[in-house]
């Protein structure tokens, strides 16, 4: 466990009571609880084909984000894009279809859980891959839509892909309006960040000259707060700009395949929350959850997704 | 007009003309204009456009693929056709998939300019052809630089088809004419395939001979078609040069057949003059195995069936990398005389009557 005390200064805090949230924010949240966990039920159940990554414990980052961002930014998600993608559009029929091959589906089935596109949005599975076609994009953006910004989540293991440093390297150069997020929950797959991130994800943004923020709290206003004016300088005064956030990622990589020791280390922000606000999240929770169990019902009664070739 | 000035009169043209467009690539700024000078002058017209970039073939690639999701259109120059290996993710994964695997088509106008072959002295990692290597991959097209294709339309059909594109050029290319074939021969233009063929109005004719486009480029006498050779353009002159040979040393006429498009490829208008043909030879620079002509040769078995006289016969490069020392060199890329000699041998091999 000595190897897990280094990235210490990454872990997720929670020194106080979580402060109240809107409705709309912790319907959100919930939203996105229940569809990740009805995910691992429907595989357990062998109703799901394929794999999936669930962001249970990360749901709080997009949707912190959901009001920095504007319709007119592009996002590229990740293969542990389900929270992305719901607090971007609110669609979890569409998802879920999609990863179901349903009719409905947001990409007929073809790309499932970690291949989406709809309007701005877009996930990749290669991890770090996404980070130089978001540079691109930026470019476009600076030059025929200025004040709109491309935003790219990736992990902390993804920070061992070369193409990473390439875009940061390109971004900062051409001072695109580039936002890294960075969820950095202290695991990629099995392996933990001490075995497999040198220095600091700080110290690499920095040496390009990128400006660095860190984010070790899951209270939605206080991270806006912080956030808001930095966003508002990748879009007004372009350059790129690191969010990482210090998360915990509860639940297995995929399904079934969680081979931490038991004393990991993975708060949940929901545990603390419900204890700060039980009447609140009960009732919020049991709404969202029955609307997933409806939209789960619903989807599988669908006809299969049908994808005409282009 | 050399092929290389062609090229670089075609991107001019094109940024010109489409204020959407975008060049990226290493050293491309004037006054050095890029490793082989194909990007003179443009960044002195179009600033804006023409980016030079760091050493990152695959951020480049990637930023070009971001640029066409969004509405933009790019060209990419990578310095030397191998260093596009350090794309190839951005390329396979991420640019061809994108086109479909989102459900429904996603327009990624890109194309990717890859000087390849040897010839140079270059030696082993900045002489290769690796057109084999990203062959049949769905959302890809693969093109290559000739004499008889004019570039500036070549560039605008590779945007026009939407999906990213890789335009391979053979350094030697850059130097020589454009246009022109042997007093022998004349050429015409069959779809997208350059035909050249005998001059029927003998030899004397001009070097730039040229028929008219169509059909009639197809209709060849029996008498002038000893065998059909198909190369990519990086061969033209020297598949021209063993064509002269075979006819003056050796009193074979062939037919030499230059596709723009490499793949996907499609052989049906040219399958009457194939089926006919005593031999049919694919040539091209690049080690055996996995390769444009292995696949064009299997097709070609497919659709001609029981019409074939012989097996089609294919030239590669030596199985080995490719030294520097120009003797070495030679010992191992695809000459004048190994195609000579391929199609000598495929002749005599079966010694049908
Ligand atoms: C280029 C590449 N290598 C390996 C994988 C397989 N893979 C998928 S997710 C993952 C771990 C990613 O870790 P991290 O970036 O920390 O994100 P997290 O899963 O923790 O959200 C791996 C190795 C991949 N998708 N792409």
């Amino acid at each position: 466990m000595r190897r897990l005390l280094a990235f210490q200064e990454v872990f997720l805090v929670l020194e106080r009571p979580m402060d109240r949230l809107s409705d709309d924010d912790l319907a959100l949240l919930l939203l996105i609880r229940c569809f990740e966990r009805k995910l691992l039920a429907l595989f357990e159940q062998g109703e799901l084909n394929g794999t999936t990554h669930t962001c249970l414990g990360q749901e709080y980052i997009p949707v912190a984000l959901r009001t920095l961002l504007r319709e007119d930014d592009w996002v590229f998600s990740n293969h542990r894009g389900h929270g992305h993608y719901l607090a971007r559009f609110e669609d979890p029929e569409g998802l879920l279809a999609e990863i179901m091959g349903r009719k409905g589906a947001v990409c007929e089935g073809v790309g499932g859980s970690q291949h989406l596109k709809r309007d701005r949005y877009l996930s990749t599975g290669v991890q770090g891959q996404s980070l130089p076609v978001a540079a691109g994009v930026a470019l476009r953006l600076k030059r025929h839509e200025p004040g709109a910004l491309a935003c790219a989540y990736v992990g902390d293991g993804t920070w061992g892909e070369g193409a990473v440093y390439e875009a940061l390297n390109l971004a900062a150069l051409w001072r695109l309006p580039l936002l890294v997020v960075v969820e950095h929950n202290g695991i990629a797959q099995s392996t933990p960040t001490a075995l497999q991130l040198a220095g600091t994800i700080e110290g690499r943004a920095r040496a390009f000259g990128v400006e660095h923020h860190r984010i070790g709290v899951p209270d939605i206003p206080v991270i806006r707060a912080g956030l808001a004016p930095l966003v508002e300088r990748v879009r007004t005064d372009p350059g790129p700009l690191v969010v990482e956030f210090a998360t915990h990622r509860l639940g297995p990589h995929s399904k079934g395949d969680d081979t931490r020791p038991p004393d990991f280390p993975r708060t949940d922000w929901y545990a603390a929350y419900r204890a700060a606000h039980p009447v609140q999240s009960a009732t919020i929770e049991e709404a969202a959850r029955t609307r997933i169990d409806r939209i789960a019902a619903e989807v599988a009664a669908r006809p299969p997704a049908v994808w005409t070739a282009a | 007009m050399r092929v290389g000035e062609n090229l670089n009169r075609a991107l001019h043209g094109l940024l010109a003309d489409d204020p959407s467009v975008y060049v990226l690539g290493e050293d491309l700024l004037d006054p050095y204009g890029g490793a082989f000078k194909i990007t003179k002058g443009l960044s002195t017209r179009f600033p804006d456009r023409v980016l030079t970039t760091p050493l990152s073939e695959g951020a480049v690639v990637g930023a070009a693929s971001g640029l066409a999701l969004a509405g933009g259109k790019a060209v990419v120059e990578i310095m030397f056709a191998d260093f596009v290996a350090l794309a190839f993710d951005q390329i396979l994964n991420f640019a061809a998939k994108s086109v479909t695997m989102y459900g429904t088509r996603v327009p990624l106008p890109l194309v990717i300019r890859c000087p390849s072959g040897g010839h140079r002295g270059y030696g082993p990692t900045h002489s290769q052809s690796p057109q084999k290597h990203f062959i049949g991959i769905p959302g890809l097209s693969l093109f290559e630089m000739s004499p008889f294709h004019d570039n500036r339309a070549v560039l605008d059909r590779m945007l026009a088809l939407g999906e990213p594109c890789l335009l391979f050029e053979d350094k030697v290319l850059y130097t020589r004419r454009m246009y022109e074939v042997d007093e022998l021969f004349r050429w015409d233009l069959v779809d997208d395939v350059a035909v050249v063929r005998l001059d029927p109005g003998g030899p004397g004719g001009s070097g730039m001979s040229r028929g008219d486009a169509g059909p009639g480029g197809l209709e060849i006498p029996d008498g002038d078609l000893d065998y059909v050779l198909i190369v990519p353009g990086g061969l033209a002159h020297r598949a021209l040069a063993a064509m002269r040979a075979l006819l003056l040393g050796h009193d074979l006429a062939g037919v030499l057949l230059v596709p723009s498009r490499l793949y996907p490829f499609d052989p049906s208008p040219l399958l009457p003059i194939l089926g006919r043909a005593p031999l049919v030879c694919v040539a091209e620079d690049g080690s055996a195995g996995g390769t444009w002509g292995g696949h064009v040769a299997a097709d070609l078995h497919t659709r001609l069936w029981g019409r074939l006289r012989r097996p089609v016969k294919l030239v590669h490069s030596a199985d080995s990398v490719i030294p520097t020392a120009a003797h070495l060199e030679r010992e191992v890329l695809v000459q004048e005389s190994t195609i000579r000699r391929a199609v000598l041998e495929g002749l005599g091999d079966s010694s049908a009557p």
